[in-house]
């Protein structure tokens, strides 16, 4: 077994859609909080399988996509500095900050370096020690763990020229906003990789405070529609509950060794999301103790003031309130090679999905 | 989300592993998994360059087997559908 | 000459220097009549009968990877430029632009292999030049060829992408994304190995099969950077036609599918150099493909699709359950990502 053919296999999907178009009556929203998801929903064409009545929306599942502007400016701040190093995720580069981006700081000869990995960017840091190198830390749970292990590393190391710019967010303040502000939606695909570390029960407020269901969802089709599909069962029934779909790697109690490592640099501070506004307690700040690897305390440069664009609707967007085709920059003057919004620039992006799997006026 | 691959694990020395994803040879760090006791075979999902857990083959064979039964689900009502077709003529 | 020589400033001065190298390496791999002459240009005889004339530039970071060098992509993008428009290719140049400093032994290293295809590929490298810049002004080495072909009678040009209509089907001659990861994984930059060799290769001899299997072909291209998906997207934009690709049947390696998996890279943007997309007439389809199949670099050749009258302008990619995804010209590079 491989893990992904296996959850791909032509017969099981039909048979699990018509399964899907027996059992569901009432109509339904269901909302995914992972940019894969989007991704995955859109490229395997999962809308045009189920019935008309269940709808898929996108939420706030992107990193690059719910990121304050200011981050970027951050960043690029940062990149004109004659003595840094810019080590980041490629999902970066091209996100527009106030009047730049990376993509161009890049260009006009700022030493900006793609990684995989943050154990990359310490090997950048290791060999260039009159550099500082800093490390942009985006994303959720998932990611989380790995820069806090990377942190510690370099504390173990000895690596004082190494800095981490955290962005990090946590997800159940976001679904929480999500209902509290008011859009409608029956279910929550829940995400599948950030469960993985923090496992299930960090939803439970969901079904008992807003009565409706958490399914937490693998990425393959046939992970999908299972989910959709326990959804729709629990919906029918009215019995919202959290459940796992995506059991071969999500436990119940996540994984506690990941948890640790976060635990132990990061702590909860208010953060800003793009869409939702400033949510407490959303935020992962580097502690304290490890304020040395902190290039907000590290760093006095001036950033410059942050400018949005006010045109672009991907708040609404991220809310699930309005759809990309909604907004009059949409394929105009917001393209994936001219991205105006961040959720044109991610590849999981709703934009960007929804510009990418489009449909024709001839289908 | 979080761009996260099943990756076979081909060996192990010391914290790190060399992990195959479908023949492509990638480096990455089991220090998340260790409590899982993970060895040569195994499978774990990979996220930049850490292993964030052990894949169970007894869990997917479930979600696997429960298909199965939706197939045979399947079948069962195309079967009757057909037999009501040949009823009606 | 000794080997341990690097390249300098002088090298590219027009004196002493440069026309030892000229001689003591580009002439001594090159050999040709016509370069040896050491004349303003290359005097050719041709036959009577269309050309076709093309020029690319070459640059590639690292120089070295496995299954090739820049040197051998120099030629072989060059001959299939010329190969994939129907000519026979005939005549190259070579020009070189090498940053100060560069060994010797490895611009000769690079030459070798440029000689080597040149030779395998039948085609001559007639006339050349070599520019030195300062350190940092150019990344080590890169090579601009053009290439001169000329059309047989039996085989005249393509019809070319008008002629295309619903109905056609799309071919492609292997398995596509195999260089660009291969280069990617020598980059060393991620950590990363696929042990895959690059596909770059002279691609002629695999089209005059082709042609002499079938006339009717009406349109190859070379599916270099952008990958299978652009050359794709290209075809049909602005057509008065659409393209329709079936997902599984497109050949990928395992490898390239692991590491585009693990990178989030989607293969069908993943560059080759020596794949070449056909679009030709449905009746021919078995022996074209039979014919590709039949050539050591087409054994993993396959139909993946065909020319519709839905959807004009796109190009749609049919998944086998069922669903269908938009095939879109890459927007800027794939880059290693998170989400």
């Amino acid at each position: 077994m491989q893990y992904i053919d296996e959850f791909r296999d032509r017969e099981k999907i039909i048979s699990l859609v018509n399964r899907i178009r027996f059992e569901s009556r009432k109509p339904m929203r269901i909302m995914e909080v992972c940019g894969g998801h989007t991704m995955a929903i859109h490229r395997f064409g999962i809308p045009s399988l189920l019935p008309g009545h269940i709808q898929l929306i996108s939420g706030p599942g992107c990193p690059v996509c719910v990121t304050d502007r200011r981050f970027i400016d951050h960043a690029i701040a940062f990149s004109r500095q004659p003595d840094v190093i810019i080590t980041t995720y490629g999902d970066l580069i091209k996100v527009p900050g106030s009047s730049s981006s990376l993509e161009r700081e890049k260009a006009a000869r700022a030493d900006i370096r793609i990684v995989y990995s943050i154990l990359d960017a310490l090997t950048i840091a290791k060999k260039n020690r009159r550099k500082k190198i800093v490390f942009l830390g985006i994303g959720f749970e998932t990611t989380a763990p790995g820069t806090a292990a990377g942190i510690i590393k370099a504390q173990m190391a000895g690596l004082f020229n190494f800095y981490v710019l955290s962005a990090h967010k946590v997800m159940p303040p976001a679904m929480s906003a999500i209902i509290q502000q008011g859009v409608p939606i029956n279910g929550y695909l829940g995400p599948g990789h950030v469960s993985t570390i923090t496992g299930s029960a960090m939803y439970e407020f969901i079904p008992d405070k807003y009565n409706m269901g958490v399914v937490i969802s693998g990425f393959e089709p046939l992970d999908i529609l299972q989910s959709i599909y326990m959804l729709v069962r629990q919906h029918e029934a009215n019995q919202p509950k959290v459940e796992i779909q995506y059991s071969r790697v999500v436990r119940p109690e996540g994984n506690s060794q990941a948890l640790e490592l976060m635990n132990e640099v990061f702590e909860l501070r208010d953060d800003w999301w793009r869409g939702l506004g400033v949510l407490p307690q959303s935020g992962l700040a580097i502690q304290q103790k490890y304020a040395d690897f902190d290039a907000e305390k590290q760093f006095n440069i001036e950033i410059e003031p942050t400018r949005e664009d006010k045109a672009c609707i991907c708040g609404d967007v991220l809310k699930g309130i309005a759809s990309p085709a909604d907004c009059r920059l949409f394929g105009k003057a917001c393209t994936p090679t001219d991205p105006v919004g961040a959720c044109m620039v991610s590849n999981e992006g709703a934009c960007a999905a929804f510009f990418r799997y489009r449909k024709t006026a001839a289908e | 989300m979080c761009l996260s691959v099943p990756a076979k694990i081909l060996s192990i020395e010391g914290e790190m592993a060399q992990c195959s994803v479908g023949g492509a040879i990638v480096e990455a760090s089991l220090q998340m998994v260790t409590a899982e006791g993970i060895e040569p075979g195994d499978y774990v999902l990979l996220h930049t360059g850490f292993a964030l857990q052990k894949i169970s083959e007894e869990e997917a064979h479930v979600s696997l087997n429960l298909f199965n039964e939706f197939e045979d689900f399947n079948k069962r009502l195309d079967e009757e559908e057909k037999a009501d077709r040949q009823y009606f003529g | 000459m000794t080997k341990e020589q690097k390249i300098m400033l002088g090298h590219g001065s027009g004196g002493k220097l440069s026309h030892e190298l000229i001689s003591s390496l580009f002439l001594r791999h090159f050999q040709h009549p016509a370069l040896t002459a050491m004349t303003d240009s290359a005097v050719l005889n041709l036959p009577e009968a269309q050309l076709a004339f093309t020029t690319d530039s070459y640059v590639v970071d690292p120089l070295f990877f496995p299954g090739g060098n820049i040197g051998r992509i120099a030629v072989a993008g060059t001959v299939n430029d010329l190969a994939v428009s129907g000519a026979k290719p005939m005549f190259i140049s070579a020009a070189f632009i090498i940053e100060e400093g560069f060994p010797i032994a490895t611009l000769e290293q690079i030459v070798t292999e440029m000689a080597n295809e040149a030779r395998h590929a039948g085609v001559s490298i007639v006339t050349g030049d070599t520019k030195v810049v300062g350190t940092g002004k150019c990344d080590k080495v890169f090579i601009n060829t053009a290439g001169l072909g000329f059309f047989h009678v039996e085989f005249p040009p393509f019809p070319g992408q008008e002629s295309v209509k619903p109905g056609d089907v799309i071919l492609i001659s292997g398995t596509i994304g195999d260089h660009g990861m291969a280069v990617l994984s020598a980059r060393n930059e991620l950590p990363v190995q696929s042990g895959l060799e690059s596909d770059c290769a002279c691609l002629n001899e695999l089209i005059l099969e082709v042609r002499k299997a079938s006339s009717r072909i009406k349109f190859m291209r070379d599916a270099t950077r952008g990958g299978l998906g652009t050359i794709l997207a290209e075809l049909c934009e602005k057509s008065k036609f659409g393209i329709e690709i079936q997902h599984e049947t497109i050949p990928v390696r395992e490898s390239v599918r692991g590491m585009c998996e693990l990178l989030g890279f989607d293969p069908l943007y993943v560059a080759n150099e020596g794949k070449v997309v056909i679009v030709a007439e449905s009746s021919d389809a078995q022996r074209i493909l039979l014919a590709l199949q039949n050539h050591p670099l087409g054994k993993d050749a396959a139909i993946i699709g065909k020319v519709v009258e839905q959807h004009p302008g796109f190009c749609w990619l049919k998944t086998e359950y069922g669903s269908s995804r938009i095939v879109d010209m890459l927007a800027g590079e794939q880059l290693p990502r998170i989400c």
